[in-house]
């Protein structure tokens, strides 16, 4: 029997946990993301969140689109992994690879600083200070955040790709001996803007949503000291990565879907 | 005349801790109320019910004559207009200089050109004491007596009608308390804000308060004149003035 009460317990609290974050969702849309806007602040947290991230999605990128070339080769035979190699590669880094390890990758590193630097001015009492000198911390921290997350990360999705395929490029032609020149004419034949490429940028917007939104709801909800901002940190990119991972397959069967 | 702050009856539960249990309280207009009481009788929480941070369940918050709870948007922005609150810890933003910090209420709250809010700024800091040179620091850089200085440089900015004061000595050596208590009553005097100061240092209370409240597991047991504090005629009162382990308030030792 206690085993069943656990169980609903562990349901309930789900349930509570899920209403905040939509009434959290609903005050950063509403509240947040209307004016009066703090443009020095979306400008620094768009260098943060975008331009510091960039190292850390390009090499993301360049990696996992050299390793697709070696797998896909491996699983083509001679005669068809010239055309094989480019096309999966591209395909595969434009609608799936790219925005998801992106989005995974930029909710390690920035969702988790947003929720422990949120988390710290929570505690050290400075989200209530922002209120008594008139300003909305809705407005001055969780709405920049959320802008610059949702027009950066399209952005460095769209950067990896580039990188990602020129990745499969680069091994295909230096260790596989396949062709640059039909490599790339393959690549841009087969790759479609629609259908490959803005399909991903979508998925990355709503990502970037996603790794603000969590780190930005954590960080508000942490509570006491050191110890309450580690577990926000964590929590914040345990849930975003959880959320990308679900939101893509949803985005997949509503962009790709059999209709 | 109707009272600058009066609360009635003011109640807030979290969970099933009830921490205001009808709190009831009244400050003119100009005058400096210290509410004393122990750690976790709902001093903050009182405060911070005032200001809207905190949505309290039921009753009545006026200021001016003016009912403030559930005040939203353009209306609760201009309502905190009138407010400055000295922090415990300071609570200043430690991504932002020091007088970026004093200046931050004009800047952003209130739209103030940069170069005149940092004028005030500087006229600010000069008041508490503190250089011209300490604005360009960051607030890492400075002692917990400088950073008090600035959180009451900063609370005072923009003039406010109405000053917070969070327990405004804690953690201060005796001498520096007192510093920063002259302060606290020089800068009000000067702008003949009315406040709320909450504190459990006796010295302080004496000193900046022309009334002292005492609140007791989210109540007022007692309010009357500084003068008085001495002959309350309340066995609480008697005993947290004293700081005496026997009495009526019994300490949970134990989180129960």
């Amino acid at each position: 029997m206690n085993f069943v009460a656990a169980i609903g317990r562990l349901f309930l609290l789900f349930c509570a946990e899920v209403g905040r974050i939509a009434i959290f969702m609903k005050d950063a849309l509403i509240v947040g993301l209307m004016p009066r806007y703090y443009w020095g602040q979306i400008a620094s947290q768009f260098f943060r969140i975008g331009y510091t991230s960039l190292p850390v999605v390009a090499l993301t990128a360049f990696f996992t689109g050299g390793a697709l070339a070696l797998q896909i080769y491996t699983g083509s035979s001679a005669a068809t992994a010239g055309q094989l190699v480019p096309s999966i590669v591209a395909i595969g880094i434009t609608r799936e690879l790219g925005p998801v390890l992106a989005g995974l990758m930029v909710a390690g590193r920035v969702g988790a600083s947003i929720a422990a630097e949120l988390g710290t001015m929570k505690v050290t009492e400075q989200t209530d200070a922002l209120v008594t000198l008139s300003t909305n911390p809705l407005k001055y921290l969780v709405g920049p955040r959320i802008l610059a997350a949702v027009i950066s990360m399209p952005l460095l999705v769209a950067i990896g790709d580039a990188i990602g395929i020129m990745g499969g490029y680069v091994v295909s032609t230096r260790s596989l001996d396949l062709n640059g020149f039909s490599y790339i004419k393959t690549t841009a034949d087969k790759l479609h803007f629609f259908d490959d490429i803005s399909s991903g940028l979508i998925k990355a917007a709503v990502f970037g949503f996603i790794i603000a939104l969590m780190g930005c709801y954590h960080g508000f909800n942490s509570k006491g000291g050191a110890q309450g901002v580690g577990r926000a940190t964590t929590n914040a990119v345990v849930f975003s990565a959880i959320m990308i991972l679900a939101s893509n397959f949803v985005l997949t069967s509503l962009l790709f879907g059999k209709h | 005349m109707a009272p600058h702050i009066e609360l009635k009856d003011v109640r807030k539960s979290f969970g099933t801790k009830h921490v205001l249990n009808g709190l009831s309280l009244s400050v003119e207009k100009g005058k400096s109320l210290v509410v004393i009481g122990g750690s976790g009788t709902g001093k903050s929480v009182m405060l911070k019910c005032i200001l809207g941070i905190l949505q309290p369940d039921s009753g009545s918050i006026k200021i001016a004559g003016e009912e403030v709870t559930g005040l939203k948007g353009e209306a609760r922005d201009q309502f905190l207009r009138r407010f400055g609150m000295l922090f415990q810890g300071g609570a200043l933003f430690d991504s932002l200089s020091v007088w970026e910090n004093v200046a931050f209420g004009l800047t952003q709250g209130r739209r103030t050109p940069k170069g005149q809010a940092r004028e005030i700024a500087m006229e600010k800091l000069g008041l508490v004491g503190l250089s011209a040179d300490v604005g360009k620091l960051y607030p890492a850089e400075l002692s917990g007596g400088m950073q008090k200085r600035v959180g009451l440089a900063r609370a005072i900015a923009a003039d406010p009608e109405i000053i917070f004061f969070d327990e405004p000595t804690t953690g201060l050596d005796p001498i520096m308390a007192d510093v920063i208590n002259n302060l606290i009553v020089d800068c009000v005097k000067r702008l003949g804000a009315t406040t709320i100061s909450i504190t459990h240092d006796m010295a302080s209370a004496r000193k900046i308060a022309d009334q002292i409240a005492m609140i007791y597991k989210g109540e007022i047991i007692w309010q009357g004149d500084a003068k008085m504090i001495d002959r309350s005629g309340n066995a609480y009162v008697d005993q947290f003035i004293l700081g005496r382990a026997e009495g009526p308030i019994k300490m949970d030792v134990l989180k129960g």
